[in-house]
């Protein structure tokens, strides 16, 4: 008689099959429950967060961020959220980060995923690390300019008044207003190199959706290259060394002089 | 009443443990206490010790994760405890989906046989839910099961806010109630698959007298993982599988006294008395 272990070859193999079978079902719809839930192009996270792939491998979903905010900025993704479970974000227009000087969600992070040493600096003297929250990156702030009343030529500076780095990261441009002939635009812009994306101005705005607002840097900012480089600014001229000499050409330089690559023979014949 | 509660009283003191933890973790979240912060993922004791969950780090680091310190330490202190010490206790003692599953389970023994298993599940599919949990962590660069554990949304409910967790709570208690009996947490949940692997060689044990028991078989239709009571009325012993949770519904139950917790000689699992 056989026991519960012993099966001939058909049960055997029949076996294998189901539990394959089985493995690969749940395995491939378990796969595109994890793609769909992972997908979050939008997200804002909080300061010092890893970039979105390495930051999702990184957290362990403690939720020690969100209890230590004491703006109760940070919300801990929770099922109906549509954002990936359990880990923190924010939404500006409702609570901004207020950039707390200490940075009590980064120093409670205990895995990584808010890394210390993007929102630090080191001091001069003793080479000791400091917070420095004007690091924060949680995104950039973008303007839609058709629906800002200031185009308009309507007197309007919420952002700009809001915004925790006055005068730097938004400035007021003046311009002209030629429907009135005799009033000014100031017209806000932003500057990116020192946004933080904290979005008090999105906060701020007095628009009924808000004319400003937070995206991540790398959905909102678009990227040179090393094709082109300000050659006035020392420091952008650093961009060269990271250029590897054998960047492959996209078609080799022409042999024939330009006079003739212009002139085609053709065109001339015509 | 006094008897009563003698009668349920590792049910109790469960039950105890259980809300003391969760009441810790929301006060450490909402009023700052410092007992216990962050929730069942990661928490710091006394803002010094650090916990973490053994399996959702070891996921981690299938995904490619740097494992951080506070991370290792914790999951090493946590696994170290259950592992030697206290077996698959989490599941029974602190987990709050037990409450759901046997709240599921006690409904389903007033029905009696009336509720019967439409589908049925192998109990050995959780382990293959646990290998697959670390491939696709693997695949995905993310703690695969953390993403979609119904455990995790329900723990971090009840400290952070529901949203919708409350379905997936409801969802399990129907599952447990109408398609398998004892379905997640005995079949399916691979963090109590993990925590069964690791109790193996666990210290506390339930001890079986088989002198003193009638075969009364009270303890099988509560005990969650009913395969562990094979040796009831047959040899006495510690109850060796790695599944028991140590819940001690089967000591409750027991008219004859003849089921205890005992203490084994840690790592001596082939020892039997």
């Amino acid at each position: 008689m056989a026991t519960d272990y012993q099966l001939n070859r058909k049960q055997f193999l029949a076996k294998l099959v189901q539990g394959a079978g089985l493995a690969t079902v749940g395995g491939v719809a378990w796969s595109s429950l994890l793609s769909e839930l992972k997908a979050a192009p939008l997200v804002l996270r909080p300061p010092g967060a890893l970039e979105e792939e390495r930051f999702q491998q990184q957290c362990i979903k403690c939720g020690l961020c969100v209890s230590s905010c004491p703006y109760d900025t940070l919300i801990l993704a929770a099922p109906g959220d549509h954002n990936p479970l359990g880990m923190p974000y924010l939404i500006p227009r409702e609570t901004p980060c207020y950039l707390c000087e200490d940075i009590p969600c980064v120093a409670a992070c205990p895995s990584g995923a808010l890394d210390e040493t993007r929102v630090q600096k080191k001091e001069n003297g003793d080479g000791a690390r400091t917070w420095d929250v004007s690091k924060t990156r949680i995104g950039v702030a973008v303007i839609d300019e058709e629906n800002c009343i200031a185009t308009w030529g309507i007197q309007c500076d919420a952002c700009y008044r809001a915004c925790p780095y006055l005068d730097r990261a938004i400035t007021l441009e003046y311009s002209r207003n030629d429907r009135t002939g005799k009033h000014a635009f100031r017209l806000p812009k932003i500057h990116n190199d020192i946004c933080t994306g904290c979005g008090l101005c999105e906060h701020a705005c007095v628009t009924e959706k808000a004319a400003v607002y937070i995206l991540p840097r790398d959905v909102a900012l678009g990227k040179v290259g090393a094709g082109y480089i300000k050659g006035w600014d020392r420091r952008d001229e650093n961009r060269l060394r990271q250029v590897s000499p054998d960047l492959p050409e996209k078609e080799g330089r022409g042999k024939q002089p330009a006079i003739d690559y212009l002139n085609d023979e053709l065109l001339l014949n015509d | 009443m006094i008897d009563r509660v003698k009668r349920n009283r590792y049910l109790i003191l469960r039950r105890f443990v259980q809300v003391s933890v969760m009441g810790f973790l929301i006060g450490g979240n909402a009023y700052g206490w410092s007992v216990l912060r962050g929730d069942l993922s990661f928490s710091v004791l006394f803002s010094t010790v650090p916990l973490a969950d053994p399996f959702a780090v070891l996921q981690m680091f299938f995904a490619g994760s740097k494992i951080a310190a506070d991370l290792l330490v914790g999951s090493l202190l946590v696994l170290g405890f259950y592992g030697v010490v206290a077996g698959r206790s989490f599941c029974s003692w602190v987990c709050p989906v037990n409450i759901i599953t046997d709240t599921a389970n006690r409904i389903r023994r007033y029905f009696g046989s009336t509720l019967k298993n439409n589908v049925k599940i192998a109990r050995s599919t959780r382990f293959w839910i646990v290998a697959l949990a670390l491939i696709l962590s693997w695949v995905f660069s993310t703690a695969a099961f953390e993403l979609i554990s119904p455990v995790a949304v329900i723990q971090r409910g009840i400290v952070y806010g529901m949203g919708l967790g409350g379905t997936v709570a409801l969802s399990i208690f129907l599952f447990d109630l109408v398609v398998v009996r004892n379905g997640f947490c005995g079949h399916i949940c691979p963090l109590g698959g993990f925590y069964a692997i690791q109790a193996r060689l666990s210290s506390i044990r339930i001890k079986h007298d088989h002198r003193a028991c009638t075969l009364c078989l009270d303890c099988k239709p509560v005990c969650p993982e009913s395969q562990v009571l094979k040796i009831i009325g047959k040899s006495s012993g510690f109850i060796t599988r790695g599944e028991c949770t140590n819940c001690g519904r089967c000591v409750d139950v027991c008219p004859e006294k003849a089921l205890a917790f005992g203490i084994r000689q840690p790592f001596n699992y082939r020892r039997i008395r």
